[in-house]
């Protein structure tokens, strides 16, 4: 910790929106005194407390666990997803980050699959229809083999780990010009095609989550990379390849043999 | 009127009791589940656990969480690992000995069978876990790794880097969304509990506020799970996230649950230090940390120097010097309350003084840093964020924060209230950690509940009664006043339209819990804070100013409803601490302690769980339920 606190002025310009069918505004708020060591977030906390002191309606944004884990935060920063900090959710961006005097603007994810709520808040329920299509391995509690019996080597094990790590938040799909969710859905498509007990559903989980994915409003990717650059947890692009690939080879075989032809 | 609580625990010798109970207890067909509705409340470990477990044997279950998506619960904060007796590194561990462990490192204070449970399911939940795909840290070989917790001498602790927590929520949701996919069960998010109905004496609903559109909606069971986390929130400042709370809790004590030992409150003695009072949460730094860092302040009393600058025969290596056989891996509890003699003392560090450093420099000489980041990553990249320091190359700082609450709704061995019908999961429940939780045993206890003992203890419920519990209609008789009630309270908050926020009483509040109901406790303290607790909840209710609309999205009204009910449980909490005349666990008394300030356990008086029953404007009545302990002799703890 520096012996001074640095402070310094902030502009923010900041979402407000009152329900799903306001068509919303811009307001903009001098934050004075702002500590170096202050979250985003507690920032937003110092302007709420001022904007209910003065009468107004607190602002209302998602968040819950501030240790960037939970992926309930969101807003998009200056037009970036979790604002412009590599590999750093909202709540874990801190204003030594930001220099005295800076303009900020502070917006909601902004996707047709995710509606607004109120101001920065919005609806990410899609995700959960998407994993609820495929998103797992069918085992009953109390019919599992001892744990040891299923060696992974560790290499595996590591890289089903770093796609098992998506919190979900969905700044992937706020990133992207299309607005897709393959970044998501790629994640879980991997962390369970990699490992040994994914195997037995592996074609039918593919094909469920990408159909699902594709029925909820989510657009296609064109493989821009944005949804790479604004991941708070750095799940690779090429997830969404071993998405594509497993989809198609699952497709395939899903057809009937006449539809192919020649097998 | 004292009532004697009878706990249920199964006859028979400690390592045949849950097999017998299990055998014991009635069953229900599996073409009749479906009849049967079945709320939880809570989709952390615990309850994601139950509720998908209790989907897969058929009854037709509701899971509400507050959260936008049951995967956000704070379970997935949790860092370090999850304990099981697995004995895959060979050395020497077994159900017994986790037993062993838990129950001292609980100061004494849990129940024995509860214990032994535990212990004994905890190899299951590895499995499970496992074949549900959570990606556990593994060796070369490919089988599982493990590491070292505090208060053990075996490495039983599995892990997936610093994110355990977050992976084993992950597995739990995708078995409870398999679930919602096979329509045995409702998921509803963004949904929060705001009291329980009680139908001939039993658990028969919940009255929910919808979070986005304000609605008031009820909800009927047969039987009602709560599984809501911890109250830890009640200090303001912990590790909990922002949105826990106690309030359905509090209002399950408020229709009759008895709520046991909420004075036993957890401070996890690595936290990252308080740097302002904007500050919002304070984050934890995985016990795990201490395998490899080492804990110091220097021997000067405000040295001002850099840690760099200070020569190793200058440093205090405090918990090494102290307790030579568990050194930096003492119980949470011990390691806590040493940090906060050493700042007492004049010895903290940083710009406050209110410090200690956790220094990996030994660590990473031994095995480079690349295996130092392969094994905690994240927690320092973490530090790094938040602190502005590199611990690379300066020691963290490091000082207590609220972490876990031991104490939480009374239950029997069944899990069961003092509510029949209300069966209480996870931290929410008080049964497993006595005095003191061990690191790696949060989640055990969590899944162990969910998967594995509250589903049985369901089926044996509806199995036994099913009989006595009449269909009701969730739109209906009591639901409809029950309702109209809840909506008043929230007119209430509303009307006042004073000239304080939510927040800054929270921070009062959290203030004067954290100095008189913290680390350390006295009689005289603690008398003090009750009537001061009661003055700040009558300027609350005087004074606070929630704005925005009551029947649509509104996070501050939200926080005004829990922070209510937080004040009531600070003053429950006050009135525990100051009736438990000993210290034990996370408890310290000032006025018992022994010559070297170790806490001094009085088993002779208070070898109990105390049980708090809710009389209204009355005072609340203190229930004892003895506790015995056949098999781990009650002696002092010693980690020296």
């Amino acid at each position: 910790m520096s012996e001074i606190h640095k402070t310094m002025t902030i502009h923010l310009k900041i979402w407000r929106q009152k329900s799903p069918n306001d068509q919303g505004h811009f307001i903009e708020h001098t934050a004075k005194n702002v500590s170096e060591h202050m979250s985003f977030l507690e920032l937003m906390d110092v302007v709420n407390q001022e904007l209910i002191l003065k009468g107004d309606d607190a602002i209302e944004f998602d968040h819950d666990c501030r240790e960037g884990i939970c992926g309930t935060c969101s807003m998009v920063i200056n037009g970036n997803p979790h604002g412009p900090e590599k590999a750093t959710t909202t709540c874990q961006l801190h204003m030594r980050k930001f220099k005295d005097g800076d303009h900020i603007t502070v917006e909601p994810f902004r996707a047709k699959a995710f509606p607004v709520v109120k101001d920065l808040k919005v609806d990410r329920t899609a995700f959960d229809k998407i994993i609820t299509s495929g998103g797992y391995v069918s085992v009953n509690t109390g019919s599992a083999q001892d744990a040891n019996n299923i060696p992974i080597g560790k290499h595996t094990a590591d890289l089903a780990f770093e796609v098992a790590a998506c919190i979900g938040c969905g700044a992937c799909v706020a990133a992207c010009v299309n607005g897709s969710a393959a970044l998501f859905t790629s994640a879980k498509v991997s962390h369970m095609a990699l490992l040994p007990q994914g195997q037995a559903e592996r074609e039918q989980r593919v094909l469920n989550m990408v159909r699902t994915m594709e029925s909820l409003g989510f657009g296609n990717c064109s493989n821009t990379g944005a949804c790479e650059l604004s991941c708070p947890k750095e799940i690779p692009l090429e997830s969404i390849a071993r998405m594509n690939r497993e989809f198609y080879c699952a497709e395939v075989k899903e057809r009937p043999e006449k539809e192919i032809g020649g097998f | 009127m004292s009532v004697v609580l009878d706990a249920k625990i199964p006859e028979g010798p400690i390592e045949k009791k849950w097999d017998s109970h299990k055998f014991h207890m009635k069953l229900v067909n599996p073409a009749n589940r479906r009849k049967h509705n079945i709320i939880v409340v809570g989709t952390g470990l615990a309850g994601a656990a139950a509720a998908a477990s209790m989907g897969e044997m058929g009854y037709k279950v509701k899971a509400f969480c507050i959260q936008d998506s049951p995967r956000r619960a704070h379970s997935i904060a949790a860092q370090g690992g999850i304990n099981a007796a697995k004995n895959y590194q060979n050395d020497g561990d077994s159900v017994y000995r986790l037993f062993y462990d838990t129950v001292k490192g609980g100061d004494f204070r849990a129940r024995e069978a509860n214990v032994y449970r535990l212990a004994q399911l905890s190899t299951e939940i590895i499995d499970q876990c496992v074949a549900q795909g959570v990606p556990f840290a593994r060796e070369y070989g490919g089988l599982l790794d493990n590491r070292s917790f505090g208060g053990a001498q075996v490495s039983r602790t599995f892990y997936a880097r610093g994110q355990t927590g977050q992976q084993l929520l992950l597995g739990a949701y995708s078995a409870l969304m398999r679930q919602a996919d096979k329509k045995t069960v409702e998921v509803l998010p963004r949904r929060e509990m705001l009291d329980l109905v009680i139908v001939d004496g039993r658990a028969r609903g919940i009255i929910v506020r919808n979070l986005i559109t304000g609605e008031i909606e009820t909800h009927a069971a047969d039987a009602v799970v709560l599984a809501t986390g911890g109250y830890g929130n009640v200090f303001y400042l912990s590790t909990n996230a922002m949105n826990s709370n106690a309030t359905a809790a509090w209002r399950c004590y408020k229709r009759g649950a008895y709520f046991a030992n909420p004075c036993f409150t957890q401070i996890h003695p690595t936290c990252i230090p308080v740097s302002g009072d904007y500050q919002s949460k304070l984050t934890l730094m995985s016990e795990s940390l201490r395998n490899d860092g080492r804990v110091w302040v220097p021997k000067e009393k405000g040295d001002k120097r850099a840690p760099s600058q200070i020569p190793e025969n200058e440093r205090d290596y405090y918990l090494e010097r102290i307790y030579p056989s568990f050194g930096n891996l003492v119980p949470r509890d011990v390691a806590s309350r040493q940090a906060k003699f050493r700042v007492d003392e004049g010895r903290g560090v940083g710009t406050t003084g209110i410090a200690v450093y956790l220094d990996f420099k030994d660590a990473i000489q031994r095995l480079g840093k690349e295996a130092i980041s392969e094994k905690y990553g994240n927690l320092f990249q973490m530090y790094a964020k938040i602190a502005g320091e590199d611990p690379y190359q300066v020691p963290m700082r490091i000082y207590p924060a609220v972490h876990y609450t031991m104490g939480g709704l009374w239950v029997d061995y069944n899990l069961q209230s003092t509510i029949p019908g209300l069966f209480v999961a996870g931290e929410a429940n008080f049964s497993d950690h006595g005095a003191n939780r061990l690191g790696a045993s949060a989640l055990m206890q969590g899944l162990a509940d969910g998967y594995f003992i509250v589903p049985y203890s369901i089926g044996n419920y509806i199995g036994s009664e099913g009989s006595q519990i009449k269909p009701i209609d969730s739109n209906d008789g009591i639901f409809v006043s029950e309702k109209k009630n809840v909506s008043e309270g929230l007119d209430k908050l509303m009307k006042i339209n004073g000239k304080r926020t939510v927040d800054d009483f929270h921070k009062e509040l959290g203030q004067q819990v954290w100095e008189n109901v913290g680390m350390s406790r006295s009689a005289s303290g603690l008398k003090k804070v009750i009537g001061d607790i009661k003055s700040i909840k009558a300027e609350f209710w005087k004074d606070v100013k929630i704005t925005g609309p009551k029947d649509y999205t509104n996070q501050e009204l939200e926080k005004a409803g829990r922070v209510a009910d937080f004040f009531e449980l600070a003053e429950l909490m006050a009135k525990d601490a100051l009736t438990r005349e000993e210290s034990c666990g996370g408890h310290f008394r000032e006025e018992h302690q022994t010559p070297e300030n170790e806490a001094k356990r009085d088993d002779s008086n208070f070898c109990h769980v105390a049980a708090w029953e809710y009389k209204g404007a009355e005072e609340p009545i203190r229930h004892k339920e003895e506790l015995k302990f056949d098999h781990v002799k009650l002696t002092s703890r010693s980690y020296k």
